[in-house]
């Protein structure tokens, strides 16, 4: 797979704070990133850095190979980019604004018209064309933010947290939209939504107070949710030490009356043996199923918060 | 080069688009047509009053003067209004990064501004113009007279223009960027009187007025061209400086 973008130990300070330290990252074509913290971790900086909106402190940038510092511009024209603030010309129409932007990133004018059609048929702004961006709604100012992100059919497109203030069905569909993208191009999207990330993302990466926690699949990602523990619904419950007697047992949690949330030593469970071992013992088991963290917990695990 | 021309038509665009710009060319042209208006209207009568003949003096500089003259007064309101939003309201509404992502340099960013906003004063210089212009129906007039002053308004607003766009990058708040770049325009403007006392005292050397006098005397010196576009260029470099440090400092 051929790299499109590649940012090498990327450090910003801003004075004595630093707001991304030595952050190393690549995204490969026709991948969707998402990019994870909690406010200030410095997402947004690392992507202004990226856009060529801010220089970074050290470190490089490089788009499809070409360094974003030694030669911004054939750099920027493959890139589109979302700021978290959508930069829109309220003024304007929604197709006066997007022939300026795509006038601007070097659309050739035989092709404006076309291009223009095909981003807000994209987002679905088709009928809202002629009406001014002021009066439009937050949901679909916000679709015309992603339409100038992507109208010069960039080969990065770069969001910063898309669907923030939009209802759920616009979340919905501009998820959708954003997984239609990736398919072509490349995708980086920072949000602080949880499940956002595993709907419509193929990797992760999870940023802290401007150092990289986490940076995987989200496979990897599910893997480190999934860990050693049961969830088990037992009436009779047997003692911690009972269990440890029969299993590499840990823990045993107390849910409720009724539920135990079972620790065991290793990832690999015995389900079976462990099943047997409660008919035999007679615990009165209801309910067995892996005991899965939430994104959340991992998140906070993750962050060490 | 075409950059800079997107940008610049950009710029004229948003002026059009809001009513700020009709209002502006509305006023102001219709300022430029009553001091026409009452300068033909005086002529006669203060022609007839002259009986002197060195008193008399043509009917272009005697309605050019009083038309030039309120021009440049009255450009030193428009400007700092049609300036102030420049870049201050792209900070404020926060639209900056979409130009600063797309693949065009600060400098063409600066320049497609400034040229913008000239054009769009362009089209009040040249209505002086052809405003007089018509003059000719019942007179033979100086057209060279006419064409030196249009060439010193042109420099004289790139220069009010350059201060305003320098002044709007500072801030994120338009108004403050017109108060400043007023204070600072007319600053410029008027020193020249202050020092009528000392006219080779550098500070009247570096105000504007002195260097416009010549172009409404009907002379173009190289030397006052020559003056406009440093200090033209003087606030596009400090704009382009600014706007780069945006980029540098965060």
């Amino acid at each position: 797979m051929t790299k499109t973008l590649k940012a090498t130990q990327l450090t910003r300070r801003f004075g004595p704070n630093t707001a991304v330290n030595n952050v190393s990252f690549d995204l490969s074509k026709g991948e969707v990133l998402g990019f994870l913290g909690p406010n200030g971790a410095g997402k947004s900086t690392t992507m202004r850095m990226l856009t060529g909106n801010l220089a970074p402190t050290e470190g490089q940038v490089e788009i499809c190979g070409i360094n974003i510092i030694e030669d911004p511009k054939s750099a920027k024209a493959k890139i589109g980019y979302l700021p978290e603030m959508r930069p829109l010309y309220k003024e304007f129409k929604v197709n006066e604004f997007l022939k300026i932007a795509a006038k601007l990133h070097n659309v050739p004018n035989k092709k404006i018209n076309e291009s223009i059609d095909t981003a807000m048929e994209k987002c679905g702004l088709t009928h809202m064309r002629d009406r001014l961006i002021e009066n439009l709604s937050n949901g679909y100012q916000q679709r015309v933010g992603i339409a100038q992100a992507i109208i010069h059919n960039p080969e990065i497109v770069i969001l910063d947290e898309p669907t923030v203030g939009l209802d759920p069905i616009q979340i919905r569909e501009i998820r959708k939209l954003i997984k239609d993208i990736g398919k072509e191009h490349s995708v980086i999207l920072s949000t602080h939504i949880l499940p956002e990330v595993e709907i419509v993302c193929d990797r992760v990466q999870i940023i802290d107070r401007g150092n990289l926690v986490f940076h995987g699949s989200i496979e990897d990602l599910k893997q480190q949710r999934r860990g050693n523990k049961l969830l088990v619904g037992m009436k009779k419950p047997p003692t911690l030490k009972k269990l440890q007697a029969l299993f590499d047992v840990v823990k045993l949690e107390k849910q409720d009356d009724l539920l135990h949330i079972i620790q065991f030593k290793s990832m690999d469970i015995d389900v079976e043996a462990f099943i047997k071992a409660s008919i035999k013992e007679k615990w009165g088991l209801f309910q067995i199923s892996p005991h899965i963290t939430s994104l959340e917990d991992t998140f906070v695990q993750l962050t060490n918060q | 080069m075409n950059m800079i021309l997107n940008i610049a038509m950009k710029e004229i665009k948003s002026f059009f688009v809001t009513p700020m710009g009709w209002i502006i060319i509305a006023l102001i042209t219709a300022a430029f047509g009553w001091n026409y208006f009452i300068g033909v209207n005086n002529y006669f009568e203060v022609m007839s009053g002259a009986i002197r003949p060195a008193e008399r003096v043509g009917v272009t500089i005697y309605v050019g003067q009083t038309v030039y003259g309120s021009a440049s007064f009255l450009m030193l309101f428009a400007v700092p209004l049609l300036s102030m939003r420049l870049i201050s309201e792209e900070r404020r509404q926060q639209t900056l990064p979409f130009l600063f992502s797309a693949p065009i340099s600060i400098i063409e960013i600066v320049l497609g501004k400034f040229f913008g906003l000239f054009a769009f004063l362009a089209i009040m210089v040249l209505y002086i113009f052809v405003m007089l212009s018509t003059l000719n129906i019942w007179a033979d007039i100086d057209f060279g007279y006419l064409i030196a002053n249009t060439f010193g308004l042109f420099l004289l607003v790139g220069s009010f223009a350059a201060i305003g766009i320098y002044f709007s990058s500072l801030t994120s708040q338009p108004i403050i960027a017109a108060i400043l770049s007023f204070i600072f325009a007319v600053t410029l403007f008027i020193l020249e009187r202050y020092f009528a006392s000392q006219p080779n005292h550098w500070f009247s050397y570096i105000s504007l007025m002195k260097h416009f006098q010549t172009f409404s005397r009907g002379v173009i010196s190289s030397k006052d061209i020559i003056y406009f576009i440093l200090f033209i260029s003087t606030f596009l470099v400090l704009t382009i400086r600014r706007l780069d440090a945006d980029r540098l400092r965060g």
